[in-house]
């Protein structure tokens, strides 16, 4: 068994929220509160780092952390926003003490939170290397050693001697990863900073820090690319409101991540609510069939349940509008297109499958859900019936895991 | 493979600041030191020439409204010269004690996102404001070549002057910029406090004007010692203050140790309340 290099016992870390000031509500009270007002201040902004007074206002970021980390291990960090992964990474590259617990790592570590600290716009690209990397911890004769290789990497090799504040915001993240890929610590944090840059550089940083982890350092990276986090750590970590909820392998870790999303709907009944029901239709339910997580790969079954109460049998068709986590509507799914049914009995359920390799890994909804009569009367419209998950499959992804090209990736037909 | 062993916990009470890692990032010093000089005055037509201008625009102004109208003795020397000598190391002070005090909030971006020895910061600050004191320094030379006056033999002493002057910017700088984190107050209280401290000092008028009974009292203030001991060697407008000097050294050895122990006290919560 490889040695432990990062061994976490019991972190906690309490802050401290801004509480709501207390209004007073007569002039005398607002004059007095005025007068007042510099020592409740004072009491206030001393108890930003005294937290030794309990009250509403003091809140755990992160509670009894323990872990460990294997020399070698690529570890991946997952959670909501808020669920604790920043300041985890700010008490592991010592930016910030835990309240309680303690860590033990060994080696030396570089903590990569942003691209391109301390970058000045007055200094040239060269100086603003030099500045990023002792900042980094790098001394100047390391610096001067890699320059060479940092300028290359960065690709922009003509500009170097321009301040930087000439730069695009493209050019100066390039420089900054360039910078820090050359650092060589024997354990790398990596919070979301990969999410910036264009495509062709995004590759590079993937295979920069894939060279990393096969160099049998240790990685640690944060980010909510499931994508990404899949491709690249072997073991993950899940937190929720400060607690590891789980840790192991990291097909696992994604899977318990998505199944704690609070933002999937994959079923929608009515209760008895008035807006779901008329004297046309009473809606019963929508479900997606499929178990958690939906993959890539996979079919999406879904299925629709109403009574139409009226006492004649028109044509009935169920419609809805699938759109993306960017609000684009991909489609829309109608039965009155492809069926034209004129059904006999009251409750009817409509099923329909989405083929599988279609969509893109990410969270969809199915916004509009209409109701419809003889394919032009709307029965019931249901806003946001559904949303869910897709996961990738973790084929085909050619180490890419920045932003999405395009609204959907179809499986398609090639012949060479 | 030997590697070195990182404990992270919660620390509590007073430590002394650590050395050794301040030495391994002694190039992020130096660069941050010169970033502080280039970045200064970038873009600017007159440039490195504003260290001149500042000094010497005051002491004109002082000169007039000190020397000439308000007729406050200049013992024995033209009251231009006078003021001069003070403002060259008081501008230094005044300078870096802004400066550093604001050095942790103007960069606490750079705080809440890597670590590194806080100490550079408020440290860079004051080594980037030297420049504008050698330049400062120089002029004072040109003027003392001008004048025709040599300075006196406890000349020898310069290096204790400057050195006096340097802890006692650096410690104040150090402790301002770390109750400036926390409490904003400090960035708005400076720009004035510098101002009336300047009257708590001997710039504009000599020591021998304070009763002497209060004199001792006076050189608490360890500028005073620092702005005699420069008016001393360089204007024999008294005999060299060592009493003066030896109050302000002690007072700043003092101030220097609390500093390296309050700074590294407060550091640990910098990145939760920058």
């Amino acid at each position: 068994m490889a040695p432990l290099i990062i061994e976490a016992k019991g972190l906690g870390k309490k802050y401290r929220l801004g509480a709501a000031e207390k209004k007073s509500d007569t002039i005398a009270g607002a004059i007095l509160k005025g007068l007042k007002s510099p020592l409740e201040n004072l009491r206030q902004i001393r108890g930003l780092s005294n937290l030794d007074r309990e009250d509403e206002t003091v809140f755990w970021a992160l509670r009894d952390v323990s872990f460990s980390v294997q020399e070698g291990d690529v570890l991946g960090i997952i959670g909501h926003n808020g669920a604790g992964k920043s300041t985890l990474l700010k008490i592991l590259s010592q930016i910030t003490e835990p309240t309680t617990g303690e860590v033990r790592i060994s080696g030396r570590v570089a903590a990569l939170l942003e691209v391109g600290t301390g970058f000045h716009p007055e200094l040239t690209g060269r100086e603003n290397i030099y500045m990023n990397g002792t900042i980094l911890g790098m001394t100047k004769k390391e610096i001067d050693l890699k320059l060479d290789a940092i300028i290359d990497f960065s690709g922009v090799e003509k500009y170097v001697d321009t301040p930087v504040k000439f730069y695009s915001s493209g050019m100066r993240v390039r420089l900054g990863f360039s910078v820090a890929a050359h650092l060589e610590p024997e354990i790398l944090i990596i919070d979301e900073v990969l999410s910036v840059g264009d495509a062709e550089f995004q590759k590079k940083c993937l295979g920069k820090m894939e060279d990393v982890s096969k160099n049998g350092r240790t990685v640690l990276f944060v980010s909510h690319n499931m994508t990404a986090v899949q491709n690249l750590c072997h073991k993950g970590i899940v937190l929720k409101n400060g607690i590891v909820k789980f840790t192991g392998p990291i097909e696992e870790a994604v899977h318990a991540y998505l199944g704690e999303y609070s933002d999937q709907r994959m079923e929608l009944h009515t209760n008895g609510q008035l807006e779901f029901e008329n004297d046309h239709i009473r809606f019963i339910s929508a479900r997606i069939l499929n178990q958690k997580p939906i993959e890539t790969k996979d079919d999406i079954q879904l299925e629709f349940s109403f009574e139409y109460k009226g006492a004649d049998t028109p044509v009935l068709d169920v419609t809805y509008h699938l759109f993306d986590e960017m609000n684009t509507l991909l489609f829309v799914g109608t039965s009155g297109y492809d069926l034209n049914v004129r059904p006999s009995q009251k409750k009817l359920t409509f099923q329909c499958t989405i083929p599988g390799s279609l969509l893109y890994e990410g969270n969809y909804k199915i916004g509009r859900l209409l109701f419809v009569r003889d394919k032009g009367f709307m029965l019931l419209n249901i806003n946001d019936a559904l949303a869910f998950d897709v996961i990738s499959s973790g084929t085909g992804n050619f180490g890419w895991m920045g932003k999405k090209q395009g609204v959907i990736k179809p499986k398609l037909k090639w012949i060479v | 493979m030997q590697q070195e062993v990182t404990i992270i916990r919660a620390t509590r009470g007073w430590r002394s600041i650590n050395l050794r890692e301040l030495l391994h990032y002694k190039d992020l010093l130096w660069f941050l030191t010169v970033r502080g000089i280039k970045a200064k005055y970038a873009q600017s037509v007159l440039g490195v020439s504003w260290a001149i201008i500042q000094p010497l625009f005051s002491t004109l102004v002082f000169t007039i409204v000190f020397g000439s109208l308000a007729r406050i003795d200049s013992n024995g020397v033209p009251y231009f010269l006078f003021s001069l000598v003070a403002m060259v190391p008081w501008t230094f002070f005044a300078n870096t004690l802004t400066d550093s005090a604001n050095s942790l909030i103007t960069n606490s971006a750079m705080i809440n996102k890597v670590y590194f020895p806080r100490l550079v910061l408020p440290l860079s600050s004051i080594f980037s404001k030297g420049i504008d004191f050698a330049i400062g320094f120089i002029l004072l030379i040109l003027f003392m070549i001008v004048y025709q006056i040599l300075p006196a033999w406890e000349v020898i002493f310069l290096p204790w002057l400057l050195l006096v002057l340097l802890m006692s910017s650096l410690s104040i700088g150090m402790i301002l910029s770390a109750m400036a984190v926390q409490y904003r107050d400090v960035k708005h209280a400076m720009t004035f406090a510098v101002q009336l401290l300047m009257y708590a000092a001997p710039v504009v008028y000599p020591t021998t004007n304070v009763p002497r009974q209060w004199q001792l009292v006076y050189a608490l203030n360890p500028m005073v010692g620092v702005i005699e001991g420069f008016r001393s060697v360089f204007l024999h407008t008294v005999p060299f203050p060592y009493l003066w000097l030896g109050v302000g050294t002690v007072i700043s050895l003092v101030l220097f140790i609390f500093s390296l122990y309050y700074f590294r006290r407060m550091e640990r919560v910098f990145a939760d309340v920058a």
